[in-house]
């Protein structure tokens, strides 16, 4: 590789702009003091409240229901859908279409849904929440399917039908494992959105069940407490892991 | 000769279009138990899309395929491609890329609910028949192009198929071991006794291998015959240019040859019948002798000589003539560039063909 030389200043400088707040943010985490801007010394003082604060579990339950259960459809629906796109439609317009609530605004998309649940008279609640994050949930888990089936050879299931393999067993044996790299992949940035996800669920969700962002939104409102920061630390631990076992676990599927 | 062994498989006037596209135009063939059966011709002449029709991966839109058995007649187009005795090994090998060599030539075995035992065993038979024994717990990634095409032809013959086809095998392999898989396969036809139809688009590989050449073009069958024959004798002008080098005079027909203005009477014998007036004379390369001027049939100019060790390809421009006429000796040519030289003929070695036929 060649050395980069003077242009290492830029690079350092744009990863210390990147992570120096996110390292501030974890070293505050373990702060002692009850003020979260100044430093007295180590404690795990606000790990330990964050464990006995019932609206901070609450919250975490609700958003692991939400984000389990959105991973869950939004994969076997987006699997299929671009299955689908890619056998029997073969038209960029179409593609395009269901990719849409992936990059339209999450504003627009909210409002839509909440006008669409009081249309049909829902109730709002964490199964609308659910249902949002499915709808962009299942556009992404497309996109990198479709991906992954513009590499695929299509004569892999016809030399499984040719070797005595019906359609069903075909889809189960060979499409679904030589798709698996890109289903773990879209599942796995599913869950990292939806754990995190705000705006849409802030207007899809009812009041009896807030999701943990919006009770780290209701909490903020009236000031940052060292609390919020060892939560935001242990969610950053969450998403890293996910991320980084994810690209792990499509390197290794591709490899073999 | 050939054609006295019991059929495997009768096609009977198949045809299919692609929208506009004529792919498959009436075609009818029977292919014998256990020959090595080749489909040739360009790109686009339809030999894929009959292969694929005899896999079950296309429906013709009409004609009959049956393949005729002991309790009466098979008819392949009531049959998924997963029911037909048939297997089809892809051009792209389309091995799975998650499953081990020994599990990718299982698979098909396992589809059948054969006993594990048994799969263990034909498994282990035939990688030992492909010479991959090694390779077993292999990732095709793993392996070169020669290897995963060995795959490729165990996991279709670990079926047992009455019949297997070939598409294009050897594209995707380099010279050296084009050559030597061409021998290996035509050893393995004969070792495990079943019908081999192959597609190809290279005349060497189907002449070489193939016991019967059916040569096609626009989705018809020109001709079906033995290597020999398509070459001694072609049926139509597309045959005889397309497998191997020929000098072609078009002229009218007479008694002995053809007649082409400008150049007089040219001999040659008609091996099938001639409908039309217009006709023309095909005589190949290596049939034309340099010869002493009162016995010539033609002169002309040497343009090009390309040595080829045993043997050398002249160019000679004929007047009158639009293309220069190709003549190959033994060894190196006894004339030099810019040469008078005089060619000429044995009758027999010319054919004459009807224009339209």
């Amino acid at each position: 590789m060649r050395r980069l030389g003077w242009l290492n200043v830029p690079l350092w400088l744009t990863y210390a702009f990147l992570y120096t707040p996110i390292l501030v943010l974890v070293v505050m985490s373990f702060n002692a003091s009850k003020t979260p801007y100044t430093w007295t010394g180590f404690s795990l003082r606000w790990y330990g409240e964050l464990a006995s604060d019932d609206l901070i579990r609450q919250g975490f339950i609700n958003t692991m229901i939400v984000a389990v259960g959105a991973t869950v459809v939004a994969t076997a629906l987006g699997t299929l859908l671009a299955i689908g796109i890619n056998r029997y439609f073969r038209s960029a317009w179409l593609e395009a279409y269901s990719l849409t609530p992936a990059i339209i605004p999450d504003l627009a998309l909210a409002i839509g849904l909440l006008a669409f649940f009081a249309l049909v008279g829902v109730t709002l609640g964490l199964h609308t929440v659910l249902l949002a994050h499915v709808v962009f949930g299942m556009a992404f888990v497309a996109a990198v399917v479709l991906a992954r089936l513009g590499h695929t050879d299509p004569s892999l299931e016809e030399a499984s039908r040719d070797l005595g393999a019906g359609p069903v067993s075909t889809f189960l044996r060979i499409t679904v494992p030589s798709l698996m790299p890109a289903i773990v992949a879209g599942a796995l940035l599913v869950f990292t959105l939806s754990l995190d996800e705000f705006v849409i669920a802030f207007f899809t969700d009812g009041p009896a069940t807030p999701t943990l962002p919006i009770v780290i939104y209701s909490m903020v409102r009236f000031g940052v407490t060292p609390e919020i920061n060892a939560l935001a630390a242990l969610l950053l631990l969450v998403s890293f892991t996910v991320v980084i076992s994810a690209q792990r676990l499509t390197r290794f599927t591709d490899s073999i | 000769m050939t054609d006295l062994r019991p059929p495997i498989l009768r096609l009977t006037g198949l045809s299919k279009r692609f929208g506009e596209t004529v792919a498959l135009d009436d075609v009818s063939l029977d292919i014998a138990q256990n020959e090595f059966f080749a489909l040739l011709g360009p790109s686009g002449c339809g030999k894929t899309t009959l292969l694929r029709s005899i896999a079950g991966f296309e429906d013709p839109d009409t004609g009959e395929m049956a393949m005729p058995s002991d309790t009466g007649d098979i008819n392949l187009a009531t049959l998924p491609p997963e029911r037909r005795p048939i297997n089809l090994m892809f051009q792209s090998y389309a091995l799975f890329p998650h499953m081990s060599v020994e599990r990718n030539v299982a698979y098909g075995l396992e589809r059948e609910r054969l006993p594990k035992t048994e799969v263990r065993q034909r498994v282990g038979q035939v990688l030992e028949t492909v010479g991959l024994t090694g390779k077993a717990k292999a990732r095709p990634a793993q392996l070169s192009g020669g290897q995963r095409q060995r795959v490729a032809l165990a996991r279709a013959i670990v079926k047992r198929p009455r019949m297997l086809l070939l598409d294009e095998p050897l594209s995707a392999l380099d010279r050296k071991v084009r050559a030597e898989m061409q021998l290996e396969l035509k050893r393995l036809q004969h070792e495990v006794g079943i019908t081999f139809v192959v597609v190809t688009h290279d005349q060497e590989e189907a002449m070489s291998m193939a016991d019967r050449i059916a040569v096609m073009s626009n989705g018809r069958v020109e001709q079906v015959d033995s290597p020999i024959d398509l070459y001694e004798r072609p049926r139509t002008i597309f045959v005889a240019d397309f497998i191997g080098s020929s000098n072609a005079f078009e002229g009218t027909l007479t008694g002995r040859g053809v007649h082409v203005a400008g150049l007089g009477d040219l001999p040659g014998h008609r091996p099938w019948p001639v409908a039309t007036d217009d006709s023309t004379l095909i005589v190949r390369p290596e049939d034309i002798r340099l010869t002493a001027p009162q016995d010539s049939l033609l002169d002309g100019t040497v343009l090009d000589i390309q040595f080829f060790g045993g043997s050398s390809t002249l160019a000679v421009s004929v007047d009158q003539h639009p293309a220069p006429v190709l003549v190959t000796t033994h060894g190196a040519a006894p004339v030099s560039r810019g040469d008078r030289v005089h060619l000429s003929w044995a009758p027999e070695r010319a054919v004459v063909l009807g224009r339209t036929a």
